[in-house]
């Protein structure tokens, strides 16, 4: 399967990824390929297949209302790109 | 004329969107604090931060309080249930996803009931509840090109109310979401507080010719931090958007948020972009299945419902439709009562405490029922005093209550205490009342000869010799026999 | 120096006091420094795994040493181990330090294992030969202008070339598995939620296995024994009773044994390989096990479902990589959204970014339905059609991989001839079952070669034992 330039722009928007214009090609050409290639799947016929939705054996895994750890604020903003003595710091959102 | 009849052809149909946060101790997915007001970021975890290798579980009390509102109702509980991921950007979601039910909302159909005491009765029909996690907190920071979040609430559990789009006038829409803030404070679920965010409301609103049975372009409204608010904004949307209408214009569907001040609602600033969530089923939580037996334990826990108590109110205790409003406006008030009329059958008289003197206390003082020791065995108390007419209704507010509150002691024994019991022995009184009407011989001729407001002041003077105790409804009776 | 292959020798040098561990990390410590240009390691704890070494020392002396006293490991770079620094070979991760250590991670440590450092891999576990990492590929100690496969390439050589006894990897589609087979060493990735994911930095949730590298299987299933298990911090790690797998490793039973037909006839798979398999399955049947040929109608759709839903999956999970609570913000962005599309695009590598897309696209609301439902539909089929044959056969023996070790650069060109390589061990991954790879010989270069073997879900002993007969039978002839 094929895919434009525009529906690759909305992709990227989306994944809130950048291309630029040099790659830009490779990845349209790449992406193609690759879709092409699963495509195949369609030759299954899966009319009456249920969709495997949970890979996990388990069912009511539930935890108790505790509070039993917390993360220290100094530690929780260590890792932060920017940051001040209590917040995360990001760009202004504009809304 | 004309543009009142051009108006009068639309009708309005509203859908409401609640979000109700739960007051479990600690997040949906994590262990860390649910706790509003706290100083920023001092409730987080590597789970609710969204770190690498983290991984989410279930808090068991969340699913239950998310149930007893889908029981309170009347939905249909999902049997067999998994979470979604809704997929997007913006700083206050750390895992650029947030956690909700998309195909498997906990809770199917339902209704609310509003006007439930009056005889026009409405059922609000629900489309659905579903469960998902609440976002951080995004500040803007004045004068500056930056934001600071703060991810105390990123993780808090939600439910997610939706209505059927058929609510029809701005006065629906309020009582629909005051009963609903009852329900949740009823059930403890939730301190449904909307200035505080504990309870929020979107508004979808759109218009169309009366007899048309497709929907018009919908609207949404956000950022209505009260009922009066979302009153107000569906009734200038509905304004804006017949007057559009009316024009020739079309509604466009976008989102538009509310401005109290200038009483308008505007639409966003940035060019609202046609989201795709990409929903699925998140991997890294197990589904889980609700059966009868967890059902059952459910509604034995579950506190009794607002309408519950109204019914309880008007048909066991034959309360007016009124005073049962005003007694199930909050849950200590229909405890209360209940408490006070395993003591007592003078069920209006408590009503009328609660009503009056108690509401009125609490409101001068600033303070509530909780925190007071007022018992209902202590209230039905006060009420069979003044029923026996051991005091009078005057004492029994003004003096003895108090103390009761100051000093936790018992109704009866504060009367004897302070000396406030009243004198109902006509034997007693009658003496008191024949030397009044002897020195008052004018008076009383004036009485007899039609003056008949001067049986107060005959009564004034009774009171006077006896300190006050006379009890007025016999002294009255007395002096009425008496001046016949 | 003596090169110690398996904890029971080591353990045994200790008590006749031959070594003692601060030597053994000493000489690990060596090894990394002169073999430094495999370039396996991010990190080295040196200092660190000396100080506990001593701790453990010193425990064996007082007799209340733990079940891996003188167990030297390493940690791909996806495992979060408190304190320490974690990138997921990426960029993105630059000076992201873990608080928290990971279940898996922690239960060894608890039993005094001493993690030496943390090893290079592609981006994000996404790759099959550790060519995707940000920091350099890793060679194969085996050839060196080869690749050792990936993504947990780094963690193979660790064991390969003796610069500690075991690693753990992860194993989404193979990359356990796969580095296993051309490092000539044991690859082991055990039943999906066999074992606790919390620590696990995700890429695909419903494939996301931690696996281990060792010499033996003795080793493997000891350690597999301490990690397995239910974990109160995940929610789909199983509540499957854990064996003391390492103490049910006898087994003389005599199996049935299937093979799958096509990947034996395909043209993807090269001669040595093939032979190899083939002399495996004739061996078998000598040592007096039915081995039958089966069909299996869906190999060709195993490896479009596993990159559809694994796709999919990462391009969720690789969301919070935003620059906002931690990792790398670019320093050229003007507004919140150049700040998003920036950072991430300047340090996700090409490949990641490639998944990333094609994740979202499948995820995306027109092509949801035909794409990701589709193969959730056919990740029943074959997850159905595998565990058929599991319940008539013991196991189903089939290559690691199609050829031993490729060349430095021999598929970066185009990533579909890639994930190709990945044809043979995506399908124990789809299906959610056990599988091992076991070294079987050599090409004529010298390079490993490994024989693949699946079980049915939980029965991770019986594919250890059994395959520890394969391993002492070949030791012996």
């Amino acid at each position: 399967m094929k895919i434009d330039k525009d529906t690759l722009h909305k992709l990227a928007h989306l994944a809130r990824l950048e291309l630029d214009p040099s790659n830009e090609k490779e990845m349209l050409n790449s992406l193609s390929e690759i879709l092409t290639w699963v495509e195949k799947l369609n030759e299954l016929d899966t009319k009456d297949v249920d969709p495997l939705v949970s890979m996990s054996y388990e069912l009511n895994a539930f935890r108790e209302d505790k509070v039993t750890e917390e993360l220290p604020r100094e530690e929780g903003l260590a890792n932060a790109p920017r940051h001040d003595d209590k917040f995360f710091i990001v760009p202004k959102v504009i809304e | 004329m004309s543009d009142l009849k051009d108006k009068n052809s639309f009708e309005a149909v509203i859908g409401l969107e609640v979000h109700v946060q739960l007051q479990t101790k600690s997040k949906v997915f994590s262990p860390d604090a649910n706790k509003f007001g706290s100083e920023p970021n001092q409730h987080i975890h590597v789970i609710s931060l969204g770190h690498p290798g983290s991984m989410p579980k279930l808090n068991k009390k969340a699913l239950e309080y998310a149930i007893e509102m889908g029981l309170a109702c009347h939905s249909e509980i999902g049997r067999y249930n998994f979470f979604d991921r809704k997929n997007y950007f913006y700083p206050d979601l750390p895992k650029g996803y947030q956690v909700t039910q998309d195909k498997t909302p906990i809770c199917k159909g339902g209704y609310v009931e509003i006007g439930f005491d009056t005889n026009t009765p409405k059922k609000i029909m629900l489309h659905k509840i579903h469960m998902e996690e609440d976002a951080g907190k995004l500040m803007h920071v004045d004068g500056k090109d930056i934001s600071a979040v703060d991810y105390n609430r990123a993780g808090v559990p939600l439910i997610e109310i939706v209505t059927d789009p058929m609510i029809t006038s701005s006065q629906d829409a309020g009582a629909f979401l005051t009963e609903i803030r009852k329900m949740v404070r009823f059930l403890g679920i939730s301190d449904g507080h909307m200035e505080e965010g504990s309870l929020r409301c979107d508004a979808n609103v759109s218009i169309r010719k009366k007899g048309v049975t497709t929907l018009g372009n919908k609207v949404e409204v956000k950022n209505l931090n009260s009922i009066r608010y979302v009153q107000k904004a569906i009734e200038v949307e509905i304004e804006r958007q017949t007057n559009l209408t009316l024009q020739g214009k079309k509604i466009i569907s976008e989102t538009r948020l509310f401005d109290p001040e200038k009483n308008q609602t505007y639409g966003m600033r940035m060019k609202e972009e046609l989201n795709d969530y990409r929903y699925f089923p998140e991997p890294d939580l197990a589904p889980f299945v609700v059966d009868d037996t967890m059902l059952d334990d459910i509604r034995k826990k579950m506190a009794k419902l607002p309408r519950q108590y109204y019914d309880d109110f008007t048909q066991k205790y034959g309360l007016p439709a009124y005073d049962a409003l005003v007694i199930t406006e909050k849950r200590d008030f229909a405890h209360l009562f209940e408490e006070t009329v395993a003591h007592t059958t003078c069920y209006k008289q408590v009503s009328n405490w609660l009503m009056g003197p108690i509401k009125s206390y609490l409101k001068e003082n600033g303070t509530s029922l909780r925190k007071l020791s007022l018992t209902g065995a202590m209230l039905a108390d006060l009420v069979n005093l003044v029923e026996k007419g051991t005091v009078s209704y005057t004492v029994a507010c003004q003096n003895i209550f108090p103390e009761v509150i100051k000093t936790g002691k018992a109704p009866h024994d504060i009367a004897h205490d302070m000396n406030l019991v009243q004198e109902s022995d006509s034997d007693v009184l009658m003496p008191v009342i024949k030397e009044v009407l002897a020195q008052n011989a004018d008076k009383v001729a004036m009485y007899k000869s039609g003056k008949k407001g001067l049986l107060g002041m005959f009564m004034g003077e009774v009171m006077k010799k006896t300190n006050g105790k006379a009890d007025p409804k016999l002294t009255n009776q007395l002096l009425v026999e008496s001046l016949a | 120096m003596k090169t110690y292959r398996s904890l029971a020798e080591i353990q045994k040098a200790i008590a006749s006091g031959n070594i003692t561990c601060k030597q053994l990390v000493e000489q690990y410590l060596q090894v990394i420094n002169e073999k430094s240009h495999l370039n396996v390691f991010l990190e080295v704890f040196a200092e660190e795994a000396i100080a506990k070494a001593d701790v453990v020392d010193e425990k064996i002396r007082a007799g209340r040493q733990g079940r891996l006293a003188g167990m030297v490991i390493s940690l791909k770079d996806v495992l979060c181990y408190k304190g320490h620094r974690l990138q997921a070979g990426s960029r993105i991760l630059e000076g992201f330090v873990s608080q928290f250590t990971g279940t898996a991670v922690q239960r060894l440590l608890d039993e005094d294992a001493i993690v030496i450092g943390r090893t290079n891999c592609d981006e994000f576990a996404m790759g099959s030969s550790s060519e995707n990492s940000a920091y350099g590929p890793v060679v194969n100690a085996a050839g060196e202008k080869r690749v050792p496969g990936g993504s947990s390439g780094g963690s193979a050589v660790s064991v390969q070339s003796d610069m500690c006894l075991l690693s753990l990897g992860t194993d989404t589609g193979g990359s356990v598995r796969q580095p296993a087979s051309f490092c000539g060493i044991v690859g082991y990735k055990p039943t999906y939620s066999r074992i606790s994911r919390y620590g696990l930095l995700a890429y695909a949730s419903s494939f996301d296995t931690i696996g281990t590298f060792a010499h033996t299987i003795e080793d493997t299933a000891l350690t597999l024994e301490i990690m397995a298990g239910h974990d109160d911090y995940d929610s789909t790690v199983s509540h499957e009773p854990v064996l003391p797998y390492s103490t049910l490793l006898s087994n003389n039973k005599k199996y049935k044994i299937a093979y799958l037909k096509e990947p034996l006839a395909s043209p993807e798979i090269s001669a040595p390989v093939k032979g190899a398999v083939e002399d495996a399955i004739t061996w078998l049947k000598n040592d007096g096990h039915t081995v039958e040929p089966v069909e299996f109608n869906y190999l060709d759709y195993v490896l479009p479902t596993y990159y559809i839903l694994t796709t999919a999956e990462a391009s969720s999970n690789l969301s919070r990589y935003d620059g906002v609570k931690y990792g790398y913000r670019s320093k050229s962005h003007v507004n919140l959204e150049t700040m998003y599309k920036k950072s991430r695009s300047e340090a996700f590598g090409k490949e990641v970014q490639r998944r990333i897309l094609l994740g979202t696209f499948v995820l995306s609301a027109s092509y949801y339905d035909a794409f990701y439902t589709k193969a959730l539909k056919a990740r029943k089929l074959i997850q159905q059609a595998t565990r058929d044959i599991l319940k008539e056969y013991d196991f189903i023996i089939l290559p690691t991989s199609p050829t031993v070790a490729f060349k430095l650069g021999e598929h970066t060109k185009n990533p579909l001839e890639m994930y190709l390589a990945d044809l043979f061990t995506v399908q124990a991954s789809v299906a959610g079952v056990p599988a091992i790879s076991i070294p079987y010989g050599e090409d004529n270069e010298g390079m490993p070669i490994g024989l693949q073997l699946i079980a049915d879900a939980f029965q991770e002993e019986k594919l250890l034992a059994f395959s520890r007969h394969i391993l002492n039978a070949r030791k012996k002839g």
